[in-house]
């Protein structure tokens, strides 16, 4: 078979760290290659070289057997390679049409940009791949996953065929993602080749054909995946053997710590997204709440962490009403925040790691005095938590959070609000974009809060996790609880009736 | 009834430079560069037109000339502006306070040089009002659009609509919106943020320019230090006022123009005379103010605005 993407022996280092180290990685006409790799191994920068983005500064790129300088994006455009980025690129306030044909606008007689035109294209491409879209809806207004099959349609809108998806269903819910690879496999019908980056190895088995492993920068092999099996790969990217089952200790005495009754919040444009909210999470157990999103998630986690104010309703937590008061109190009270936007809420990006480790604590000893900041105490501090979870960077508790690749952001996140021990801890998607060695550990680290008698709200849009990890199950549709089951007797099928609103669960009684 | 109209009159002429500078900072902020400067291109542009209308008086296309020359500085001054925030990604307040201050000392010091005093020889004659015959006797509009009139108040018109169909007709215009937005979507499709960029810097200096060059010699027989007094400033309102949109531009522009003029016509307004006079001096910086504070913090400004682009940022 004949290869349209050769990439030999190529290098590339940033300051502190070598992101990619001689990799080697070729992609066949008309097949899916996956490429897998721990957080940070190197995967979207190995991808960023090949879309121009970032130069190498050794190694060679051949394109249909042809050696190519691939400078910038244009050049790349120009060769037929098109690129869906980790964090969409896309103009909020510009409509669907007018994004799609950015930099390449068709023009009419007078020089205008033809936006008729553009559209009539866009609109025929969405029919021909099956990616619906609004084509004069503004971005702001449309959901992710929507805002994905525009960043398709921009690659197929310049005629690219090599397609390279950097994480697409880290975003998406299990429908939209079903419908994503059904447009893949479309798409390598038409004779178009994909790289697909992810870390579920579920869809690695379901769609790819080959599939590279990386690791710390490294090429570690290229198999095919028909001759491979999860717990195979798992392995070959975490470099040791993987365990994602879990040991739960059995608790039979549980303390109610947070009495959620009536609680209602209203989201951005003002309409009710949380009402009539019930709910009791209690010691030594792992509540979750579990929905398709959009069911009032973000608004009661904004609700209970006090980002928003509550427009009705009680939250009593440890014996005390905290629906009205401020941030700091709660968590001071022990209330710990995994939020769900982890560039948002969770740390301040321009911040070095061991400025962020102590963002809820830096004004108590040891780490200050007097009001002076005791630098040596945080570095300390800081220290000990990336060593303790694994938090890898270039420059240790010194990195910007900035550079730091997503999943260990996210780390960085858990280390902070776990080793505090709040007595509740919220955690929101906590493993969205991680690798399965990350998984392994999160989850390690939410049970052993629960273990040692905590009590832990999880909020997960996954089935499988949803399942593995939590006690009891709140299913939310449209910001209602219509069902609680006890996780030993929930099936999948019945947790999907509950979550699209076709069938209504027992209750408990809320006093 | 004369006197409304003659109020109409003069409000079109105190708008038409904050209209120009306004549509300038527009641009400036739309492609996500913040330009405090304004004002400090504004006075190169006055201190330009006034000095070349002192030397080219007597010919009828002289004001015109004195009005290009202001431009043109306004233009080649900006680019400092756009090479201290783009290439060198300064801070974009500290650059633009910075050609405010530089303007103020240049302006004065070239006035030391070419007329030996510190402001510009007075200039005898520049634009004149003119009436004009036919349009003029067009119903109601005729009466404040077309009598008693300066022709610059044509010029910042049709900026308007140029203006309009550069930002949202043609392609240069799409990205430079997208890049005051999201500049790495616009360099992820191959499109050149620093080029765009500085092309909308220099588009507000020429504008600023022109629209300081107006003022002078429209309202004005001489160039001193404080011939523009915060009219720079009070463009950059009508642009948060305006909501980054020419056609919105224009209403605050007219807005402003007539709080400027209200001193003039305060005595013979019954309900104002009761006012001091330095009431309406500070009136429209009060109004600003207000402005700012009503407008200010909805966020519907371009989102990228004053942040300096940079490629490795993820
Ligand atoms: N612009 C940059 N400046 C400095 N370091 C960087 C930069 N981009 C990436 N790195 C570093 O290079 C390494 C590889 O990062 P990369 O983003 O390619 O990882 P990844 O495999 O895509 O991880 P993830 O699965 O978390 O997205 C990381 O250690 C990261 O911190
Ligand atoms: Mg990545």
């Amino acid at each position: 078979m004949n290869n349209v993407v050769e990439m030999k022996d190529i290098t590339k280092r940033f300051p502190g760290i070598i992101a990619n180290s001689h990799v080697n990685f070729d992609l066949r006409q008309g097949e899916i290659h996956a490429l897998l790799g721990e957080n940070g191994a190197g995967k979207s920068t190995l991808m960023s070289v090949l879309f121009g983005l970032y130069q190498a500064e050794e190694g060679e790129i051949l394109i249909r057997g042809e050696k190519v300088d691939i400078k910038d994006p244009n050049v790349a455009t120009k060769i037929g390679i098109g690129m869906v980025h980790q964090h969409f690129k896309l103009v909020h306030n510009l409509s669907i049409t007018e994004n799609i044909i950015l930099g390449v606008e068709p023009k009419n007689r007078w020089h205008q940009v033809d936006l008729k035109k553009g559209r009539a294209q866009v609109v025929a491409l969405s029919e021909k791949y099956g990616l619906t879209v609004d084509p004069d809806e503004l971005i702001e207004n449309i959901t992710v996953g929507m805002q994905q099959r525009v960043e398709i349609l921009k690659m197929l809108y310049r005629n690219s065929n090599i397609l390279i998806f950097d994480e697409p269903t880290a975003v998406l819910t299990p429908q939209e993602i079903d419908d994503l690879i059904i447009v893949m496999r479309n798409l390598v019908n038409e004779g178009k080749s994909i790289i697909l980056i992810t870390h579920k190895l579920k869809e690695i088995m379901a769609i790819a054909d080959r599939c590279t492993v990386l690791r710390r920068g490294e090429c570690i092999s290229t198999v095919e995946v028909a001759k491979s099996n999860p717990s195979e790969l798992a392995e070959m990217m975490v470099g040791r053997k993987v365990n994602l089952d879990l040991n739960k200790k059995e608790i039979d005495e549980h303390k109610t710590v947070m009495k959620i009754r009536n609680l209602s919040v209203k989201d951005s444009k003002g309409l009710d997204a949380v009402k009539n909210f019930n709910l009791d999470v209690r010691t030594g157990e792992i509540m979750c709440v579990a929905g398709i999103d959009g069911n009032g998630q973000s608004e009661l986690i904004q609700g209970i962490t006090g980002l928003t104010p509550c427009s009705g309703g009680t939250i009593e937590f440890l014996g005390k009403e905290i629906q009205n008061t401020k941030i700091r109190e709660r968590t001071e009270m022990g209330l710990g925040h995994i939020p769900e936007d982890r560039q948002k809420y969770g740390l301040v990006m321009d911040f070095d790691i061991k400025e962020n480790m102590v963002l809820q604590s830096y004004f108590k000893e040891p780490f200050s005095t007097h009001g002076k900041l005791n630098k040596e105490a945080i570095k300390e501090y800081s220290d000990r938590l990336v060593e303790e979870y694994d938090v890898r960077s270039s420059q240790g508790s010194d990195t910007t959070s900035r550079s730091l690749s997503g999943g260990n952001q996210q780390k960085a996140i858990i280390a902070r609000e776990v080793d505090r021990s709040p007595a509740l801890l919220l955690a929101a998607q906590p493993t969205r974009g991680l690798d399965v060695g990350a998984i392994e550990f999160i989850h390690k680290s939410i049970v052993a809060e629960r273990d040692k008698g905590k009590a832990v709200l999880l909020f997960s849009l996954e089935l499988e996790e949803v399942l593995s990890l939590s006690d009891k199950i709140a299913v939310i549709y449209e910001g209602e609880i219509v069902g609680v089951l006890d996780a030993k007797d929930a099936t999948e099928n019945e947790l999907g009736l509950l979550m699209s609103g076709a069938k209504k669960g027992d209750l408990p009684d809320y006093e | 009834m004369d006197t409304f109209y003659g109020m109409l009159t003069l409000t079109l002429i105190y708008s038409t430079p904050i209209l120009v500078t306004a549509l300038g900072g527009m641009f400036c902020e739309k492609s996500g560069v913040v330009n405090i400067g304004l004002e400090g291109l504004m006075g190169f542009g006055a201190f330009t037109g006034a000095t070349v209308m002192y030397f080219v008086q007597g010919s009828a296309s002289g004001p015109y000339f004195a009005l290009l020359m202001g431009m043109l500085v306004g233009g080649i001054v900006s680019i400092l502006h756009a090479y201290m925030c783009i290439t060198l990604k300064s801070d974009q307040v500290i650059s633009g306070t910075a050609i405010n201050m530089f303007a103020t000392g240049v302006t004065i010091y070239m006035s030391q040089i070419i007329f030996g005093q510190q402001r510009t020889v007075a200039f005898n004659e520049s634009f004149t009002k003119t009436t004009y015959p036919l349009l003029s006797k067009i119903p109601f509009f005729g009466k404040f659009l077309f009598s008693n009139i300066y022709p610059t108040v044509f010029i910042a018109l049709i900026l308007v609509v140029i203006s309009w169909y550069v930002l949202y007709k043609t392609s240069f215009g799409l990205r430079l919106r997208a890049a005051g937005e999201n500049p790495h979507a616009v360099d992820s499709v191959g499109a050149n943020v620093t080029k765009i960029r500085y092309s909308a810097v220099i588009i507000s200096g020429l504008l600023s320019g022109l629209g300081g060059a107006m003022m002078i010699l429209t309202q004005d027989i001489q160039y001193t230090s404080v011939s523009i007094h915060g009219t720079g400033f009070i463009a950059m309102a009508a642009v948060i006022f305006g909501r980054w949109k020419p056609a919105p531009i224009l209403w605050a522009s007219l807005f402003f123009g007539l709080s400027q003029i209200l001193k003039i016509y305060s005595t013979s307004l019954g309900i104002f005379a009761a006012l001091p006079l330095e009431f309406f001096d500070s009136f429209p910086y009060i109004l600003t103010v207000i402005a700012l504070v009503v407008f200010s913090g909805k966020g519907v400004g371009p989102k990228s605005s004053g942040v300096p682009y940079d490629k490795g940022q993820r």
